[in-house]
């Protein structure tokens, strides 16, 4: 199992090399010029040209990025061209935001999704099922942002039960929790029906073989006979979608962040993107693609925990 | 019929499946008994309904099928307990083991937690002693090495080995009654005669009943007391071994002993049954064996046959039974 990890880590390594070299290069050939922004509409030619030298935008594409990875290695991100601010700095700042909102997310999705999934799996062709299908359905269609906005109008704005913007809290204290529900719910949803789904059929295929007709045979009690028999088998596709969609959640906090004025990363992103922040919206990236890759790692070791035929050696 | 003795009595079990094509009928008016200590085989081609009849017994259908009639296990009917009543007495007073070694073992459990399992459920064992029945139970049914059998998966056993673990666990309670359903029928030859060999080696060190299905007449030869034939849903033939192989009635008996392989003679021409199986919903009017019948006359052809008893213990659904002079006075059943 260690040696599982530590080569996946290794693995990691020439990935982002790859994800950071190719958002780099697309954004310096992406039209528009960072020193322009940074001078400001007064900036006379000369001024222009002296940030650049500054910057270092005269030198080759590949000195600039290698100058870039380096500072990337000792965990310097660079300066933001818009504020001066560390990139690092930036980032940490607002991380506990946006990891808190995915991880709340993803609970949400897993306990209504698998739960969801079970109910419509032993219930198959009952309304029930037909319910939780109508409603998976649903789930995948309705976008973010509109059900952000609607959750919003009706539970914060019309019954003030929950805030309605912002996260000032720690997520353990009940404000806390208030404060992450809501995004955590419109966040979640679109997971939560793709993970209803999966467990869905994932239940149905495990629970006609041999060995759960044993675990009757053996006098299991029939809700052992589900949860434990079933689900432990039935549990490895799902875990993969619930691995999946933790990295989509990630991308996903960009909107719900910018729905419920949530000061993360994903927030962070849209603005460095506007303001043509190079540096900015490289940290940004590069962090949310290593917490893919992480999440993928992790996806791994949990296969291996739970189907024993899996032995990475 | 109220025999102290019997540990199980099949009275006309019915089993019907709701299909789209409306109600099939896979098992009609079956009737047969177990007694302790023997072992009753049921025998017939595939299809028949031989699995569905022990399912029956073990509260197992699919949701699907509906039973009828009565199974009366230790003077209990078995079809009017409820869910719960017929859960607690699965896996312990009556066990299955199965045709497929490799699929029912569960995949992502260790060979000791699922030996385990019902040691905990039914005899409520602590978890130590759990442990330590399960290493003598392994050992009881020819596993070498039962302590480290207990950390591996079923993916590091062999078939063989897989079955052996499945016949622990269906044990581990004492049965009274044991159902295996084709027991070897997925192993090799060897393993086969190995594995028919620990049930009957079991059968006599626990005096519980066994009832052994099969298709495969030379396993019958070697280990039946008594023999049930099977076909189309229906008993056609019941005797002791020994009646049956010397003395068959029912022409579809005497053409499963003709396509017997015969150990002896390497020569022996095999003589498979002619035609095929009817499905449940395509029966054919009269005798359900009549298209493949070299006996069959024409009242077969429009009539069910009755059940006769032509013999001490010995009944055919056949009626040429009708002619037998030891007639005895024929019931009908279905
Ligand atoms: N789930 C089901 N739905 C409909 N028919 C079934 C089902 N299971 C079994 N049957 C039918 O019942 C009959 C008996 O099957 P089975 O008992 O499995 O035969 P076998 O003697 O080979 O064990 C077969 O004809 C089969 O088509
Ligand atoms: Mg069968």
């Amino acid at each position: 199992m260690a040696n599982l990890i530590v080569r996946r880590l290794l693995q990691l390594i020439p990935l982002l090399l790859g994800i950071s070299f190719i958002v780099f290069i697309s954004l310096h050939l992406a039209p528009g010029d960072p020193a322009s922004m940074i001078g400001g509409p007064t900036a006379t030619k000369e001024d222009l040209a002296s940030i650049r030298e500054d910057l270092g935008l005269n030198d080759s594409l590949f000195t600039q990025y290698l100058r870039y990875i380096g500072g990337v290695l000792q965990g310097d991100l660079g300066y933001s061209y818009q504020t001066q601010q560390s990139v690092t700095e930036a980032i940490m700042i607002r991380f506990p935001n946006t990891f808190n909102l995915s991880v709340a997310s993803i609970i949400v999705a897993t306990v209504i999704g698998v739960g969801a999934g079970i109910i419509s799996a032993i219930k198959q062709n009952t309304s029930l099922d037909v319910l939780s299908t109508v409603g998976a359905l649903a789930g995948i269609s309705i976008p973010n942002f509109w059900l952000g906005s609607m959750l919003i109008l009706l539970f914060a704005v019309y019954w003030q039960w929950f805030p309605v913007a912002g996260i000032t809290s720690p997520p353990w204290t009940m404000q806390g929790i208030k404060e992450l529900a809501l995004p955590a719910i419109t966040l979640g949803t679109g997971s939560a029906a793709l993970i209803a789904r999966m467990t869905r059929s994932a239940v149905l295929e495990v629970i006609r073989q041999d060995y759960i007709r044993t675990a009757r045979a053996k006098g299991v009690r029939e809700k052992n006979v589900i949860l434990l028999h079933c689900m432990r088998n039935a549990m490895i596709p799902v875990i993969t979608v619930i691995g999946l969609n933790f990295g989509f959640l990630l991308g996903g906090t960009i909107i719900t962040e910018q729905v419920f004025a949530i000061n993360g990363v994903g927030r962070l992103l849209i603005q460095a993107i506007a303001a043509r922040d190079y540096t900015m919206v490289q940290g940004a990236v590069l962090l949310i693609a290593t917490l893919f890759v992480l999440v993928n790692l992790l996806v791994d070791i949990l296969y291996a925990l739970v189907d024993p035929r899996i032995r990475y050696e | 019929m109220q025999d102290q003795n019997s540990v199980l009595e099949v009275e006309g079990l019915g089993v019907r499946f709701r299909t789209e094509e409306g109600d099939v009928p896979a098992v009609q008016g079956a009737s047969f008994s177990v007694q302790r200590g023997e072992v009753l085989c049921i025998v017939g081609e595939s299809g028949c309904g031989k699995s569905i009849t022990s399912l029956s017994v073990m509260g197992l259908l699919p949701d699907s099928a509906k039973a009828e009639g009565s199974i009366r296990f230790d003077g209990n009917d078995l079809l009017a307990m409820s869910q719960e009543e017929i859960r607690q007495i699965r896996g312990n007073e009556v066990s299955m083991i199965f045709q497929e070694p490799m699929t029912s073992l569960n995949p992502v459990f260790t060979v000791g937690f699922q030996v385990m399992e019902p040691l905990v459920i039914h005899r409520k064992l602590s978890k130590r002693e759990a442990y330590e029945e399960a290493v003598r139970l392994l050992e009881q049914v020819g596993i070498p090495d039962p302590r480290k059998r207990m950390e591996q998966y079923p993916h590091e056993l062999s078939g063989g080995m897989r079955q052996r673990v499945m016949i622990a666990i269906a044990l581990s309670c004492q049965p009274k009654l044991l159902i295996a359903d084709e027991p070897t029928t997925a192993l090799d030859v060897t393993i086969q005669a190995q594995i028919l060999d620990l049930i009957l080696k079991l059968k006599e060190e626990t005096g519980m009943g066994v009832v052994l299905i099969t298709h495969d007449m030379g396993v019958v030869a070697e280990t039946a007391d008594r023999v049930v034939v099977m076909y189309a849903g229906k008993v056609v033939e019941e005797a002791d071994a020994e009646t049956l192989f010397q003395d068959p009635k029912h022409p579809y008996t005497k053409g499963l002993l003709r396509s017997m392989p015969s150990v002896d003679d390497e020569t022996y021409a095999l003589e498979p049954i002619p035609g095929k199986l009817p499905k449940p919903g395509e029966m054919p009017q009269g005798c359900p064996f009549h298209p493949r019948c070299d006996d069959a006359m024409d009242r077969c052809r429009v009539e069910s046959p009755r059940v006769f008893t032509v013999g001490p213990g010995h009944t055919s659904r056949c009626w040429l039974g009708e002619e037998e002079k030891q007639n005895h006075a024929g019931k009908s059943v279905g």
